[in-house]
């Protein structure tokens, strides 16, 4: 069973109060897609309303505990298949500690930061706090090399998100989709001697070289399997990791990895 | 069967790519079960005579049977008639031409003119929407993408005129097909590079709203790893005859027209 095991580490769901009329296929889409891959368990996040009532990368408190109870919703259904980010806004500090607390309380097994505030701000700091005390990795929205500020989301890159993670370095945290579009060799130089930062390989990108340069810079230890937006891509990926990677690599990448910075009997089909 | 329409040989000058070189590339070919390819010098696409590539091309793909030069056309320059009727000759599947690569305008006079020649060669024409995503690209690599409206004035330019349009997405396909009527519709064939599969499912709507005979595979291979467009049609509840439709039938129905 080991040998099979797969962990989506960056997926998402949508519930009723979002522009898509499409949340449900979308939903079952990704469960059935999953199914066909093989995955084990999707570790998914819901940024707010998804830009219904508040943007979806500055998602509103309100929108937030939404988006989350929705999750809590998803992850009682699927005990098996989904886990859970709590999503928050580190602009609302208050609240972002309420809801990490009464999220992780109910289950869910990491933090998740959609870019609402620079990786390298102040704000973040208590946000990484609650994640140490708690034992949870971050995963964290980047764009890979952000070099102006764009409409929708506060600009953050790899750079930003690796002074985070020297300022915490008993946190663990996820450079998202390093696929999700942008300068990746940027990112991979930042993060290649920072050792809590992992690189997740999630995001419609599939670059000739890109894994090559992400094994050279991170190896296959700081390497977390994940899909985003398009499964077909993640699996792609995957497929050519096949043909790079010796078994005992590729099962870091495809579970064991994820399985030792999530918490303890957060994947219990690993256990 | 499977033949890929959307595979470059040579080195991109924009970053480090590896397995560009014809042996690489079969050996790509080879891992992922595709048959044949429609080949593209990738170094020429970025010359100022792009037309100058042709010949390292055709004699790759001389040597190599399982390769189909796709070899470039720029009609703003001097005599480019000549590489048009070589290419026919040399019995290609279909020419390119990457305007804004080229610095010439994809809706303009010259590319009507190539249009217009294509369609009367009875050759197909192959353009490429971008080759990296925009978000990724070099500071110095600043070319447009290819607009969905040159795409429509170049397939109402000449009603004999067939083309083929790689590394397009969702929303292009839709703009271009729904605003052409259905006999242009019917002169474009669009690769899947780019198209997503689930969770959002843009391939499959697009095989439910537009057809799947309107599509073939590529993969853009090397600059993108050929196992994407594979792993997009496994996941894929697909009939037989579309699948084959979409990996081999729609090309060799293009090319026999």
């Amino acid at each position: 069973m080991f040998r099979r095991m797969l962990i989506d580490v960056h997926a998402h769901f949508y519930h009723d109060r979002t522009p898509r009329a499409d949340w449900r296929a979308r939903n079952a889409s990704r469960l059935a897609a999953g199914e066909r891959v093989g995955i084990t368990v999707h570790v998914a996040s819901i940024l707010g309303s998804w830009g219904l009532t508040s943007p979806t990368y500055f998602p509103s408190p309100a929108d937030l505990e939404y988006g989350n109870d929705a999750l809590l919703a998803l992850q009682r259904e699927h005990p098996d298949r989904i886990r859970g980010y709590v999503a928050v806004n580190p602009n609302y500090p208050a609240h972002a500690a309420r809801e990490i607390r009464r999220c992780l309380g109910r289950g869910m097994i990491g933090i998740k930061l959609a870019a609402s505030r620079r990786a390298d701000d102040p704000l973040l700091d208590p946000v990484a706090e609650l994640a140490r005390e708690h034992g949870v990795p971050v995963l964290h929205h980047v764009w890979q090399h952000r070099r102006r500020d764009w409409p929708g989301q506060e600009a953050s890159d790899a750079v930003e998100l690796c002074a985070l993670a020297a300022r915490h370095p008993r946190v663990n945290f996820l450079l998202a989709h390093i696929g999700g579009g942008g300068d990746w060799l940027h990112s991979l130089r930042a993060v290649r001697d920072v050792p809590n930062v992992y690189v997740d390989l999630s995001g419609s990108g599939v670059d000739g070289g890109m894994l090559e340069a992400c094994l050279e810079a991170v190896g296959a230890e700081r390497l977390l399997w994940g899909s985003d937006l398009t499964i077909d891509t993640g699996w792609a990926k995957l497929r050519y990791l096949a043909h790079l990677l010796a078994g005992t690599e590729l099962e870091l990448v495809r579970w064991r990895n994820a399985a030792r910075i999530f918490p303890a009997g957060a994947f219990p089909s690993a256990d | 069967m499977r033949i890929d329409v959307n595979v470059f040989l040579g080195a991109y000058p924009f970053r480090r790519v590896p397995g560009t070189s014809p042996d690489t590339v079969l050996a790509a070919l080879d891992r992922v079960g595709t048959d044949r390819a429609w080949v593209s010098h990738l170094p020429s696409l970025f010359w100022r005579d792009p037309m100058e590539g042709n010949p390292w091309l055709y004699e790759t793909a001389a040597a190599t049977p399982r390769f189909q030069p796709v070899p470039s056309v720029h009609p703003g320059l001097p005599r480019w008639e000549p590489a048009l009727r070589e290419a026919v000759e040399r019995g290609a599947p279909a020419v390119r031409c990457d305007p804004t690569f080229h610095g010439i305008d994809p809706a303009g006079r010259e590319l009507r003119l190539l249009a217009g020649a294509c369609g009367g060669a009875a050759i197909p024409l192959l353009l490429a929407v971008r080759l990296e995503d925009g978000r990724q690209r070099h500071p110095n690599d600043r070319a447009p993408e290819l607009p969905a409206a040159a795409v429509r004035g170049l397939v109402r330019a000449d009603p004999r005129l067939r083309l083929v349009v790689t590394h397009a997405d969702r929303g292009f396909v839709e703009e271009v097909h729904f605003g052409s009527t259905p006999e242009e519709a019917g002169r474009i064939w669009w690769d899947i590079c780019w198209l997503w599969g689930p969770p959002e499912d843009h391939l499959a709507t697009l095989l439910e709203t537009v057809g799947a005979d309107r599509f073939v595979f590529g993969s853009g291979m090397p600059l993108r790893i050929p196992e994407a467009g594979v792993a997009k049609l496994d996941l894929l509840d697909l009939s037989e005859a579309d699948r084959a439709a979409i990996e081999h039938r729609n090309v060799e129905r293009l090319v026999a027209r």
